[in-house]
């Protein structure tokens, strides 16, 4: 695995960001002043850091309802998406999309997304321009378990084998869809080989572990970027929340989720992991949590000053021209 | 006779009928909940609650949870009645008929035609619709037009809870397929509902109330802001009739023309997109059979064409109000 300092630091600021996003979110949105519903990424940092790290500007990822992580991870605006999930004129999408709809074209994020299943298909599409313009991008997909099961995803990964189109398909399974258990939900079992089954080499990894994630993901996108085809990733993490903001997870078992926080947290993992070998100074680490507390607080100071879209522009942008 | 809300009088119309119909299963996305987990079993109950209780009552060989797999789930719906039982699916949300399209425009809805007359689609897909509750584009959609449009289907729209069961109870009795309409923010609405079973056939219109002025026809949560609008303009002294259609297909056009016929005067009030929508819909047969007896042009209130906004000040003036309802009873009326 090739990681640098700098790319630590940068992975550690990522993962921290979103976890402090996500639990800002989940306080302000007990206030009542959050419009709608919001899924919460917090313990799954790990996946959508240590992926969109191996992406550059021409790479493209479709994400899920849960898709505050990978927005942040592929270089979304954190001010701009906390005006959106308020609902602010200047939000990310113009207050029109919402938590669940964050998007930015700019940055190759293809949008988070209300439908379940609905990412891969669009992954193959930004996968075919990338390869008819040959721009040398690939897409990636992020979706859940429960996502895992749709016709949609089935047929996208036999797409994409069938034209050798660049794409990575991250399975972030955190256990549940809903209430309901990834381990019944997904026949067989066996993710790995049920991509195997579209001829699309796979692997299993730790969620929790921001290097083991890393390692793969790394390994994966390097062999897309040399033209063979779509990889597969089955991360196992688990999800601090609930299912969205006001579900009480109660068909979690006790002995699953107390002590979650303790073991099963990749930040804190990565710092004992960077720090107690060396690799990276805490005062560095506690200097990046300092900043992106900041930041995450100046965001919703903001995001509640802000003004509401303009009531004109419920019929805008429906089409360019019509 | 107790209060209850929308979410009980549906509970206990599913319930009765599983009770008295051992052929009746209900199927869907975490309807009870906690499948193949170690904890709470039944934690859901549905996305809002509506079938919590069922599955302890009658096990999970006929409270069946889903994988995220709605072709698959909803085709098996159609697909099982088509073979002896009578399944009442749970399509989350109205939005995602995009995800299962097929099973329901092309399967469930045409077998019986296209047999020749020898098969029977007694099933149910319960889904939820409408906006007002931050939903944004992909969660709030009133796509009962859409479903309305194709034939085989029946579209029910309740709006309240007595409505609510009755309508429920019919329609799992019903023997051709139907989709009932539940909408995301009436759950708690609260009406005295009888106890004991009963039905509410399909294709007759309720009057909501009655006015020699104008007629109004309005569907699902509309209802409710439709009669705020018009007891508002009784105290200036115009008279509407409301009326609640309560199932788009089979639609009660005689009931809508015959009042047309006294009043003059139409609105209709949809929640669904204006361009094919129900109020078009409604507005032409009243145009075909009721021409000679209009004093005023029909008018339409919905809202505009544009997918629902996230934003909460954009989505409350998607929606149709009370006052622009009140606003269209006064252009009909000629008043200010
Ligand atoms: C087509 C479709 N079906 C159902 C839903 C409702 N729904 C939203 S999220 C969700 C669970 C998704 O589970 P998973 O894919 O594991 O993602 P997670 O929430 O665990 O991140 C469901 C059923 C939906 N939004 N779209
Ligand atoms: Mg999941």
């Amino acid at each position: 695995m090739k990681i640098d300092k700098q790319g630590l630091l940068e992975g550690y600021r990522t993962m921290r960001t979103i976890r402090e996003f996500e639990e800002r979110v989940h306080k302000e949105f007990m206030t009542g002043q959050i419009p709608g519903f919001v899924h919460l990424y917090a313990g799954e940092e790990a996946s959508a850091t240590a992926v969109c790290q191996q992406l550059g500007e021409h790479d493209t990822v479709a994400s899920t309802h849960r898709g505050h992580g990978h927005a942040i991870a592929k270089g979304c605006d954190v001010k701009g998406m906390m005006k959106e999930i308020y609902g602010r004129a200047d939000g990310l999408c113009a207050g029109k999309g919402g938590s669940m709809h964050i998007a930015d074209l700019d940055v190759g994020m293809l949008g988070a997304n209300g439908i379940v299943g609905a990412g891969s298909p669009l992954a193959c599409g930004a996968a075919l321009s990338a390869k008819t313009l040959k721009t040398g991008g690939l897409s990636v997909s992020f979706f859940g378990d429960g996502a895992f099961n749709q016709g949609t995803t089935a047929e996208s990964m036999n797409f994409a084998r069938v034209y050798d189109l660049p794409v990575l398909f991250v399975l972030e399974d955190n256990g549940y869809a809903e209430s309901t258990s990834s381990s019944w939900s997904i026949g067989g079992n066996n993710p790995v080989r049920r991509a195997e089954g579209f001829g699309i080499e796979g692997t299993r990894v730790d969620g929790h572990d921001y290097f083991a994630v890393y390692r793969a993901a790394q390994e994966a996108v390097e062999a897309i970027r040399s033209g063979t085809g779509p990889r597969f990733i089955h991360i196992e993490f688990t999800r601090y929340y609930g299912h969205f903001e006001g579900d009480a997870s109660s068909y979690k078992p006790l002995d699953e989720v107390k002590d979650e926080r303790r073991y099963l947290d990749a930040l804190k993992f990565f710092r004992a992991r960077t720090t107690g070998g060396g690799m990276l100074k805490i005062e560095d680490l506690d200097a990046i949590d300092k900043e992106v507390e900041t930041l995450i607080d100046a965001s919703v100071k903001e995001a509640k000053a802000a003004p509401p879209p303009d009531l004109s522009t419920l019929t805008t942008d429906v089409y360019l021209s019509y | 006779m107790s209060v209850k809300s929308f979410r009980e009088a549906l509970n206990e119309a599913m319930r009765d009928e599983m009770r008295r119909d051992p052929t009746v299963i209900l199927l869907g996305e975490d309807i009870a909940g906690g499948m193949g987990s170690g904890g709470e079993q039944d934690a859901w109950g549905g996305v809002l609650g509506a079938t919590k209780g069922l599955m302890p009552e009658f096990g999970r060989e006929r409270v069946l949870d889903t994988p995220i797999t709605e072709s698959a789930f909803i085709g098996a719906a159609a697909g099982a009645a088509l073979t002896g039982l009578r399944p009442v699916a749970q399509l989350m949300f109205i939005d995602f008929f995009g995800v299962c399209g097929d099973q329901i425009m092309n399967q469930m809805a045409k077998f019986r035609y296209m047999f020749g007359g020898k098969a029977k689609t007694p099933c149910v897909v319960r889904t939820l619709y409408g906006a007002g509750f931050g939903g944004a584009s992909q969660h709030s959609q009133s796509l009962y037009p859409m479903l309305t449009h194709i034939p085989g289907l029946k579209v029910v729209i309740p709006s309240s809870p007595y409505e609510a069961k009755g309508l429920m109870t019919q329609a799992i009795r019903d023997d051709d397929p139907v989709i009932f309409f539940e909408h995301n923010t009436m759950f708690d609405d609260k009406e005295e509902v009888p106890d004991e079973p009963y039905t509410i056939p399909f294709g007759q219109a309720r009057t909501v109330r009655e006015g020699k002025d104008v007629t109004i026809v309005a569907i699902g949560m509309m209802v409710g802001r439709a009669k705020a609008a018009a007891d508002e303009m009784a105290k200036d002294g115009i008279e509407c009739t409301l009326l609640d259609p309560r199932t788009t297909s089979p639609l009660d056009e005689e009931a809508i023309i015959a009042s047309v016929k006294k009043t003059g005067r139409l609105i209709v009030v949809d929640e669904a997109s204006p361009r094919c929508g129900m109020a078009s819909d409604i507005s032409a047969i009243v145009a075909e059979h009721a021409f000679d007896a209009l004093k005023a042009p029909i008018k339409r209130v919905t809202p505009p064409h544009a997918p629902v906004p996230f934003a909460p000040n954009l989505e409350k003036a998607y929606l149709p109000s009370v006052d622009g309802i009140q606003t269209a009873i006064r252009a009909v009326m000629g008043v200010k």
